[in-house]
């Protein structure tokens, strides 16, 4: 690892980084990694987004950070540092969260603290960024996070629409329909929901992604 | 006959591959099939255990459900006219037709949307369409309220063929079983439409809108709603809406969901089943056995006036004979191994007792004891198959 050649900042390998986890390679529908919160906090839109965006910043910082530090951690300890690092920007995310969006951070309640817990941050570190560069460790966090955001915010999507009626807190189903005797789905409102709509997602992934298909 | 012989004959090559309707094999098999017999029988899937071809399955299935499905029509009459409106003068003819015209639009709605999506995955997936929702589409109506809207049926219809079977592969592959599936899926999202005591008879949720004068005192409630009742009043006794007596549970006049109400219907249903060898008599006996024996537990311990409810009554209200011999049986979803029926149906039983004494929440069990039984059944299957092999190596061990 001697070459001092600058690779340029969004080469294709870099993008490859960033884009494929919104993709092919995404961690909830590939890796099935980070469900929990993904049933917890989709019954809304806006939750799951300030959710998903929470989980963006911290799976991109600690994955910088952790890259810049990399050769400096003693492997038997690896695990304590990575946590150490995580629960500090968990802790920030939360505090930001209670000083701006109040209202939205007592409904995510525990789950924005248990970000700690889930698997898709401690699994980056692991896997790349114990072993890359920072910039691509960086690029690695934002695009897991983001595709994690992605199927958050899809899950929600049919969970507030169907559930609710509303999308980001406004009614979109019109009183009329209600009138002629339609009801709002209230099994879109309990988590199993989430999980079969999950499932459905996996679902026409593997159909359209032949190659994950497990024989 | 021979005319339609000779066209189908003629048009058959449009629809082979290559055709100029090749998109189109799967319906025009499905059509073929159902207006000529096959010449083939089931190849492969669940039912390789079975020299018949799943179609006389379950067009046996279809004939047992007839008596139960035409005693629900009367019955759907019987309730609104004689029973809710206190009239006298209705012909047998005449409440069968009305509770017809009622019945009817829901067994076509669940045709047409599950058989619409069994189409189409068959065209995407270049199967042959499965005769498995002959079945299913009939007995999801059977298992609805009277009044359910036809828009909820259609949704829970779609979610069953949906997530209950394409996701794990169509016909045979499937978990849970797709009827119950609907039903537990319009239980959960849309509790009004199936649960309180309004939604058994027809009319009676609007009854005051449309002007039903509605004989004194009438509720609507069905037996195991007054058990409830009773429970959560913390009365004394249980106070039987009209005054119904077992004798009355057991032919079926009463409210429920439209076929599950007549347990001799459902019996006559179960003989045809057992005698065809189409279901299987170990689920049904050991299911009645398990309801008798936690029934008769909770009747010793008799803490609560729901505990202490006879046994032999849980047998014949609610759903409890219909899931038994319609539903626990279902040979996809069941226990496949002969000792494994027995822990099966038996469990079924038991839990069905046990949630409707300790749940007055959920008055009606059976659904819930099916579906989790059914999510068990490859569980007591796996235990059954190693008991037998290691059975078998000590055998050959103690030979060798």
């Amino acid at each position: 690892m001697s070459t001092k050649e600058k690779e340029p900042l969004f080469s294709a390998k870099n993008m490859g980084t960033l884009m494929g986890p919104l993709g092919r390679n995404n961690p909830i529908l590939v890796q099935v990694l980070g469900i929990c919160s993904a049933l917890a906090v989709t019954a809304k839109m806006k939750p799951a987004f300030v959710m998903a965006l929470s989980v963006t910043v911290v799976t991109a910082f600690s994955n910088l950070l952790i890259s810049l530090m990399r050769k400096g951690i003693p492997s038997r300890i690896r695990i304590i540092v990575q946590l150490v690092v995580v629960a500090a920007l968990v802790i920030l995310v939360d505090q930001v969260l209670k000083a701006f969006v109040y209202d939205i951070s007592k409904q995510l309640s525990v789950y924005v603290g248990l970000i700690i817990t889930n698997c898709i941050i401690m699994g980056r570190l692991e896997a790349f960024a114990m072993g890359n560069r920072p910039w691509p460790s960086f690029l690695d966090g934002i695009g897991n996070g983001l595709g994690y955001g992605l199927i958050l915010l899809i899950v929600a999507f049919f969970r507030e629409l169907l559930g609710s009626g509303t999308l980001w807190g406004y009614q979109v189903i019109p009183q009329s329909l209600y009138d002629h005797g339609y009801a709002n789905n209230g099994l879109m409102i309990l988590p199993p929901m989430a999980l079969i709509i999950v499932g459905i997602i996996i679902w026409i992934h593997r159909s359209r992604n032949k190659e994950l298909q497990e024989k | 006959m021979k005319g339609l012989r000779n066209y189908l004959n003629k048009i058959k090559p449009n629809f082979e591959k290559g055709g100029k309707y090749g998109k189109f094999a799967s319906t025009f098999e499905a059509f073929e099939s159902f207006l000529y017999v096959p010449n083939t029988v089931t190849k492969c899937g669940a039912h390789i255990r079975d020299a018949m071809d799943l179609k006389r399955t379950m067009t046996v299935v279809i004939v047992a459900l007839l008596p139960a499905l035409l005693f629900g029509m009367f019955n759907v009459g019987y309730q609104h006219n004689n029973v809710a409106l206190g009239l006298t003068d209705t012909t047998v003819m005449q409440n069968f037709w009305f509770g017809f015209l009622k019945v009817l639009p829901i067994i076509v709605v669940a045709y047409v949307v599950g058989l619409g999506i069994e189409f189409l995955f068959a065209e995407i997936r270049h199967e042959e369409v499965n005769e498995g929702f002959l079945v299913s589409g009939l007995l999801i109506p059977m298992i609805m309220p009277v009044d359910c809207p036809l828009w909820i049926v259609a949704v829970a219809t779609a979610f069953a063929v949906i997530v209950g079977k394409e996701m794990f592969g169509g016909t045979g592959m499937n978990i849970f079983n797709p009827a119950l599936l609907a039903r537990a899926f319009i239980f959960f999202a849309y509790p009004t439409a199936i649960s309180g005591n309004e939604v058994w008879v027809a009319g009676l949720k609007n009854a005051s809108a449309s002007g039903m004068q509605l004989v004194d005192g009438y509720s609507g409630a069905t037996p195991l709603g007054d058990a409830a009742a009773a429970m959560s009043s913390g009365a004394q006794s249980i106070d039987w809406s009209m005054s119904t007596t077992p004798i009355d549970w057991f032919y079926g006049f009463i409210p429920g969901s439209i076929g599950e109400t007549s347990t001799l219907a459902i019996l006559i249903g179960a003989f045809i089943l057992i005698w065809t060898g189409v279901g299987s008599w170990r689920i049904m006996v050991s299911c009645v056995a398990g309801g008798l024996a936690m029934g008769g537990l909770f009747n010793l311990i008799g803490a609560n006036i729901l505990m202490d409810i006879p046994a032999w009554y849980h047998l014949i209200i609610g759903g409890f004979a219909f899931g038994t011999v319609f539903m626990a049986t279902d040979p996809v979803t069941a226990a496949q191994t002969n000792r494994g029926k027995y822990i099966y149906g038996f469990l079924i039983g038991v839990f069905c007792v046990m949630t409707r004494v300790l749940n007055p929440g959920y008055p009606e069990g059976m659904m819930l004891a099916i579906l989790f039984m059914n999510a068990m059944a490859p569980l007591i299957d796996y235990y059954v198959v190693q008991g037998n092999v290691k059975r078998r190596l000590k055998r050959a061990k103690a030979n060798a």
